[in-house]
């Protein structure tokens, strides 16, 4: 389902011939794709197809040893973690990373909070300047939690959650920074039919109220064949396919990775 | 029945993020406050005040600064003893060099030297973690004892390096040295723990106490939404040394007068905050006075308890069953309940909302 109303524009980010290696294991090699503002991109493949990897280069969580990312037309090959975030890009993990001692809303509340500005003593005060700027993200923090419909768990800490809210907190806690990249990896897995739809709802409302871009990894084709506009195929570190759903489901090598076929 | 959430409702979210937001808690609160004033002014002895009081705040504002570091930031340190005794020299120090100047500035000073080198010791912090992090903390303390044993000049060359508490006035009144009254020493003390506690509980449910936290849950994570962990981890140490250190002043300088560097050790200080912490709460600001309330406290049970009930025990006997008596709950709270007493009275509070119909 391709939204007709959506205005897909121009590379937001863009990968150039990103290799890693770990050791002996290549983990990604030669791989270049882009993601255009406004879109849903899938990057599928097989396990260990090296698709986190390729987030975490993206995140500068790892540096690539070859290659180079574009991100709003600005080129690096290195870069901290946290200054990409601060340039607007979000994500969430395969493994669920939430400060679990903390609740849903102090989780979401760290996800505004490099945009947060008071210093230490304004803070230690805290009434005055620190308190308006609290309340005012808190506002921000609460319209979060009604998009995602998890009220009642405000003041849980988010330890005791089941599963499928984690993940729900957790992208709460990246859409908090109201970025204009999500890159978003697995985001469904382990959920049942039911939250399933909600997540894919949830993303779809993402994508179209706020226009970020987003960029996911997902193993369940009938969520990406659903929700996405462009897919791109990763298998043993290679890209192998990419365009859009439909070009690729009818991929020969893409059969072929999924069902096992070797590449000799 | 009388301890009810129900039927408070919360229109803004300002009335959401007050301290209290339970108007029982703030009335209990403000009584306690006032009992903790007025109470010991009018009928508090020098032992309820050297044995109890005292220490119970400052070695409490230690524990809340070893807490700031450990508890919310997740930065483990056995260098408390050192950062003590850096706030008690360099307030000695200043305070002979400027006699006029008023105690509450030098209070401020003796903190942020102690918070100066915090961030020197905290620097590693962002290579190494864990127990490594400890040993070199650990490493800071004793660097610290032997500079003070070395220099003369720190002690103004006083034989065994001791420090003591000269007479000092605050706005006309004389509130340090040894002919101060006991209740004026209190309330400087109660003033300065009252507000820089205060202080500390604005600073965690803030934005740096959120930085704090999301880097003890997981550190990686809290990186890639932006969060710089080193800034973090730095800040983390300057305020938490900055706790202690003040805290190490007033310790030394209402409490216990007159020191040599033996106060400070690892084994009779360090150890024991980190004691308080524990069996108080890790990351919860009641919990470092509750800890410290306990570790003081009990000894003096102890103490007393056995000649009370006539019996006839030697008083190192009595320090081993202490030592029993903490090892054994140090082991309960790690295992049974690491959040410590301070989980322990939130529950009871729970409890107590819902009685007497619990569902
Ligand atoms: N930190 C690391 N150290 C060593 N090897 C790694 C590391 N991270 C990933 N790898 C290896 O790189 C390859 C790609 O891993 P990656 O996690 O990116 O795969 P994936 O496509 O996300 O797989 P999955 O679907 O199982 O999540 C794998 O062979 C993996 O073992
Ligand atoms: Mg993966």
């Amino acid at each position: 389902m391709v939204t007709d109303h959506k205005q897909i524009g121009e590379a937001l980010l863009q990968v150039n011939n990103v290799s890693l290696s770990f050791g002996a294991v290549q983990a990604l090699s030669d791989v270049s794709f882009e993601v255009r503002e406004h879109e849903i991109l899938a990057i599928i493949g097989p396990n260990g197809a090296g698709k986190s990897s390729m987030l975490n280069v993206i995140n500068g969580f790892y540096t690539a040893n070859e290659g180079s990312i574009v991100y709003k037309g600005i080129s690096r090959a290195k870069m901290e973690p946290a200054d990409v975030a601060r340039n607007g890009v979000s994500r969430t993990f395969q493994n669920i990373a939430l400060f679990r001692g903390m609740t849903t809303l102090d989780n979401i509340m760290t996800g505004r909070n490099t945009k947060m500005h008071r210093n230490f003593i304004w803070q230690a005060i805290y009434i005055g300047p620190a308190r308006n700027e609290e309340l005012e993200h808190r506002r921000k923090a609460e319209e979060i939690i009604d998009f995602l419909e998890i009220q009642a768990i405000r003041k849980t800490p988010v330890g005791r959650l089941p599963y499928g809210l984690q993940k729900r907190v957790e992208l709460g806690r990246a859409l908090a920074a109201e970025p204009e990249l999500l890159l978003l990896d697995e985001p469904m897995a382990g959920m049942n039919t039911e939250e399933k739809e909600d997540m894919c709802r949830f993303i779809l409302d993402v994508n179209e109220e706020f226009g970020t871009t987003i960029a996911l990894i997902e193993h369940d084709m009938g969520v990406v064949m659903d929700i996405s506009d462009r897919v791109v195929v990763l298998d043993y570190g290679r890209k192998i396919a990419d365009g859009s759903p439909d070009e690729v489901r009818g991929n020969q090598s893409v059969i072929d990775a999924y069902l096992g076929v070797s590449r000799e | 029945m009388i301890y009810r959430e129900t039927g408070q409702y919360k229109a803004t979210y300002g009335a959401d993020q007050q301290l209290f937001p339970i108007v029982q808690d703030r009335y209990f609160f403000f009584a306690f406050m006032a009992f903790l004033v007025i109470y010991p002014v009018f009928f508090g002895s020098d032992y309820l005040f050297q044995v109890v009081l005292y220490p119970v705040l400052g070695l409490g504002l230690c524990a809340l600064g070893l807490n700031i570091l450990t508890g919310y930031c997740g930065q483990i340190s056995l260098g408390t003893g050192g950062f003590m005794a850096i706030g008690a020299y360099s307030f000695f120090k200043i305070t002979t060099i400027f006699p006029d100047l008023n105690i509450l500035i030098i209070f401020i000073f003796a903190g942020l030297i102690s918070a100066l080198f915090g961030i020197l010791i905290g620097l590693p912090s962002l290579r190494i973690k864990g127990f490594y992090l400890a040993v070199t903390t650990l490493a800071a303390q004793f660097f610290v004892e032997w500079c003070i044993n070395r220099s003369d000049w720190l002690s103004n060359y006083s034989p065994s390096h001791t420090i003591g508490a000269p007479p000092r006035e605050l706005f006309g009144f004389l509130v340090m040295g040894p002919e101060a009254p006991g209740s004026a020493k209190y309330l400087v003390m109660l003033f300065i723990v009252a507000v820089m506690t205060l202080f500390a509980r604005n600073l965690v449910r803030g934005r740096i106490g959120r930085s704090w936290m999301a880097i003890r849950d997981m550190d990686i994570a809290a990186e890639l939404i932006g969060i710089r962990p080193l800034f973090t981890k730095l800040s983390a140490f300057a305020i938490g040394s900055f706790y202690i250190g003040v805290g190490g002043a007033m310790h030394v300088m209402f409490n216990l007068e007159n020191v040599d560097p033996e106060a400070f050790e690892i084994f009779s200080t360090s150890f024991p905050i980190l004691f308080m912490i524990m069996i108080g709460g890790l990351g919860s600001i009641l919990g470092a006075y509750m800890g410290a309330a306990f570790i003081v406290l009990l000894p003096v049970l102890l103490r007393n308890a056995f000649p009370f009930l006539g019996i006839d025990i030697a008083s190192h006997v009595i320090q081993h069953i202490e030592f029993m008596l903490f090892g054994g709950l140090i082991v309960f709270f790690l295992i049974v309940e690491p959040a410590g007493l301070a989980r322990l009275w939130q529950i009871l509070k729970e409890k107590l909302r819902q009685w007497p119909f619990p569902y």
